[in-house]
């Protein structure tokens, strides 16, 4: 007898979405961006810029300058100067109304950012729109509310500002982290100085311009551009008392061992590779949103993606058809296009890095699938992408691969799924799945790791603090933590 | 999960319907609204309005109903709009059963389907074999469509054996008449006891799952109406049997309509996109559609005096 064909779903139909791209009229990208340091925008020592692209047409944005050893060492003047000569001298009120202002301002220019956000980086208008910049004004706002009150952050104790910040953050969330380590900085009363990354600087440099507007005080934030060599002046910088950094947990082991006995407090914020649980009495349906929204939210470019799942063996087979069905109607292109779910992936360096992990997971025997959507011809693209029967053992399971790209396991028990998601150098974020709340609570608790989701994932909100276990890295950001590394307590 | 109050006996054939999967409510919530983020511009706005004045099921269900006011919603449903040539025609007319035979000499050799209500809607708080009696006189009188509904009361005290066997009765009073089940989701209070009326409603023969008389708040939600999607594409998988959906009450803009249709097209795909397994159960809801078709043909939207009342 012949084998009964598997009913399927088909989603290429005939009535499908029309483009609807984003308007950039209302965008002004200047040609060249100089360092903005003093409240101005001066050009670097050395006259050298490096372009920065639009992953989704590798066309030319604009030029950013790059800043060299002695434009660190202005910028950090610049911030020890505004330090003492404006910030430390303003009341905490004044304090926190400058940075009510940052973030009304924001709110204000929140299109422009957004569009900025995504022509720069390559991640969907949806996302920048509805989730990158409205979350960052959400930090300002926060933190511009403890400004005055950081006695009862700090109960009995008084809080001192430590002085100069240097941060230095990713490509993945340009403006979010900008704000988030802006924000806690000057409520507590510091000066900074910001490094972007060198692929996605502009609404840096947006949020520079945003600054100068409002009238903050010079020097009080400074944002120099460059690569690695520009954040390892700041890091190594003496004038520097506070180094903030999210990247890497290689780049964030060199930060570590340069600060060791410099007496400079430091937080990092480094890579994940996160356990997405799910027994089988989860909600499965709402289970599968959560597993995309875990693993192809911002293309994956995100340190607590939840890039490992792990099944009940029970469900396997059942959850990975409709996730395979979700997959296909996921529309990967267009950062613009405000239907577009996945967008460009960041820099050619990362899709190089992504494509050499697909190859990787095939050659170690786990079984790759892609959705089959389109995608453009120019630009980084890479289609939301399942390695199934992946193993512990499995390179594509034990290492960040910071793309669209999830690892499948399988378990049967629940002591058996602690363990596999334990059993990780990472540990900044788990998610757990699961209609019995005595097992939601159990198996949250014994995660090693900084966020931990219950039948939810990636959800991030301004005073909810973030940070990691293990190698993903050392102290907190957001919340009441969040201002602890940015101040001294007596 | 749920579990059963009464459980089925093996021999019955409620004990073969898988046990149905937990909701989450939030999760519906956040999924429904991203469903609403979708921008329909240009000729995908235009294919789905043509597409949702296709599936309408044209409605009037009133006590005050009389033959006169069914004549004039059956021209209307042949005569949509008769300055925009080219329109496709709405699926069918949805009436009580006294007016089946007024609807069905109005629609001769319309194509348009009759649709009846039946089985003591919209409460259905009657003796069944009243029920079976009703049903089988709206299909002779010509309904080539039933609207039963199920016995929520019932259904709520975990009466599931009582729900299927009901189901199946209706089934089998209608012949050749397509079966839609009523599940009145708005007194199911859960998600999870929707999708679990709604496997049962599938497993006991019901064409199509539908979500209100409309005599109740809420009427048909996108959220309940995922729900019952999801509860169709498992039966599909599990099955191969293709059944349909009817969201009713509630729908009466275009663009609500079309989060519907972006709904449907993203849950269960190409084969779910026709009147044939997809219907809108509404009164006013063609009207703002004919508007909005209108606006994109000639630019400008017109005054609502210019669309014909039902």
């Amino acid at each position: 007898m012949a084998k009964k064909k598997k009913p399927t779903l088909n989603f290429a139909t005939d009535w499908s979405y029309a483009p609807a791209p984003e308007s950039t009229d209302h965008v002004t990208i200047e040609n060249r961006y100089d360092l903005f340091i003093g409240g101005k925008f001066v050009p670097p020592s050395k006259g050298n810029y490096f372009n920065t692209i639009n992953p989704a047409t590798e066309k030319r944005l604009s030029s950013v300058a790059e800043a060299e050893k002695t434009d660190v060492n202005r910028a950090v003047k610049a911030a020890r100067t505004a330090y003492d000569k404006y910030w430390s001298k303003l009341t905490a009120t004044e304090r926190g109304k400058y940075i009510f202002r940052i973030a009304r301002v924001l709110q204000e220019r929140a299109r422009e950012f957004a569009v900025i956000e995504s022509l720069d980086g390559g991640k969907p208008i949806r996302e920048s729109r509805d989730i990158d910049v409205p979350l960052a004004a959400a930090h300002f706002f926060y933190y511009a509310g403890w400004a005055d009150k950081l006695e009862y952050a700090f109960p009995g104790r008084t809080a001192e500002p430590v002085g100069v910040a240097g941060q230095v953050i990713p490509w993945n969330f340009p403006l979010l982290m900008a704000a988030w380590k802006i924000a806690p900085a000057l409520a507590a009363g510091n000066t900074v100085v910001l490094k972007p990354a060198e692929t996605t600087p502009l609404t840096a440099l947006k949020l520079a311009e945003l600054l100068r507007d409002i009238d903050l005080p010079p020097g009080v934030v400074n944002i120099v551009t460059g690569a690695g060599n520009t954040g390892a002046a700041l890091v190594n910088h003496p004038g520097i008392d506070k180094i903030a950094f999210t990247g890497s947990t290689a780049v964030g082991k060199i930060i570590q061992k340069a600060v060791a006995g410099t007496g400079k407090k430091y937080t990092l914020e480094l890579g994940g590779k996160a356990a997405n649980i799910v027994f089988e009495d989860a909600a499965i349906d709402q289970a599968v949103e959560g597993i995309v929204n875990g693993i192809f939210f911002n293309q994956g470019h995100v340190c607590c993606a939840g890039s490992r799942l792990f099944v009940q063996e029970s469900i396997h087979d059942e959850l990975i058809d409709r996730l395979k069905d979700r997959m296909e109607t996921l529309i990967v292109g267009d950062p613009l296009d405000k239907n577009t779910d996945i967008g460009a992936i960041n820099s050619k360096m990362q899709l190089k890095r992504i494509n050499a992990y697909l190859k990787i997971g095939t050659a170690e025997g786990a079984e790759l699938y892609q959705s089959a959507c389109a995608v453009p011809e120019k630009g980084y693209w890479c289609r939301p992408t399942l390695f199934l029967n992946a193993s512990q053992s499995h390179r594509i399971v034990q290492e960040e691969i910071f793309g669209p790209v999830l690892a499948v396991q399988t378990f049967r028990t629940v002591d058996e799924a602690i363990s596999k998601a334990n059993n990780t150098p990472f540990g900044l974020s788990a998610g757990v799945w699961s209609d019995k709340g005595a097992k939601v609570f159990k198996v949250s608790n014994k995660m090693r790791a900084g966020v931990v989701w219950a039948n939810t994932f990636n959800k991030f909100d301004p005073s909810s603090p973030f940070g990691g276990y293990k190698e993903s890295g050392v102290g907190r950001e957001g919340g009441v933590h969040g201002l602890l590394p940015y101040v001294r307590l007596t | 999960m749920i579990s059963f109050s009464m459980p089925a006996s093996r021999t019955h054939p409620l004990a073969e319907v898988p046990t149905s999967p937990s909701v989450d409510q939030t999760g519906v919530e956040e999924r429904v609204a991203r469903f609403k983020t979708r921008s329909i511009k240009e000729n995908a706005k235009m294919g789905a309005l043509e597409l949702i004045l296709s599936m309408i099921d044209l409605t009037t269900l009133e006590g005050m109903d009389t033959p006169a006011k069914v004549r004039q919603l059956c021209a209307k449903a042949m005569h949509l709009h008769d300055e925009l040539p080219g329109l496709p025609q709405v699926a069918a007319i949805c009436v009580y059963p006294t007016l089946v035979g007024t609807a069905r000499n109005a629609l001769t050799g319309s194509g348009i389907k009759v649709a009846s209500v039946a089985t003591g809607f919209p409460s259905g708080q009657m003796p069944l074999k009243l029920r079976l009696a009703e049903t089988r006189s709206a299909v002779s009188e010509g309904a080539d469509e039933v609207d039963m509904v199920i016995s929520r009361g019932r259904f709520l005290r975990g009466e599931y054996t009582y729900t299927y066997d009901e189901i199946a009765a209706v089934k089998q009073a209608c012949g050749d008449a397509h079966l839609k089940v009523i599940l009145e989701t708005g007194e199911l209070q859960t998600l999870d006891n929707v999708r679990r009326a709604s496997d049962i409603a599938l497993y006991a023969g019901g064409d199509f799952i539908k979500t209100s008389t409309g005599k109740v708040q809420p009427s048909a939600t996108m959220e309940v109406t995922l729900v019952m999607l999801q509860a169709l594409r498992d039966f599909y998988r599990r099955t191969g049997q293709i059944r349909g959906m009817k969201p009713a009450g509630g729908i009466s803009t275009a663009k609500l309509a079309i989060s519907y249709l972006v709904m449907l097209r993203e849950t269960l795909g190409q084969d779910w996109l026709t009147p044939r397994l997809f219907r809108f159960g509404a009164s006013r809801l063609a009207n703002d559609v004919l508007l909005q078709i209108a606006k994109q043909r000639t630019g400008v939207y017109q005054s609502a005096d210019y669309f014909s009342e039902a």
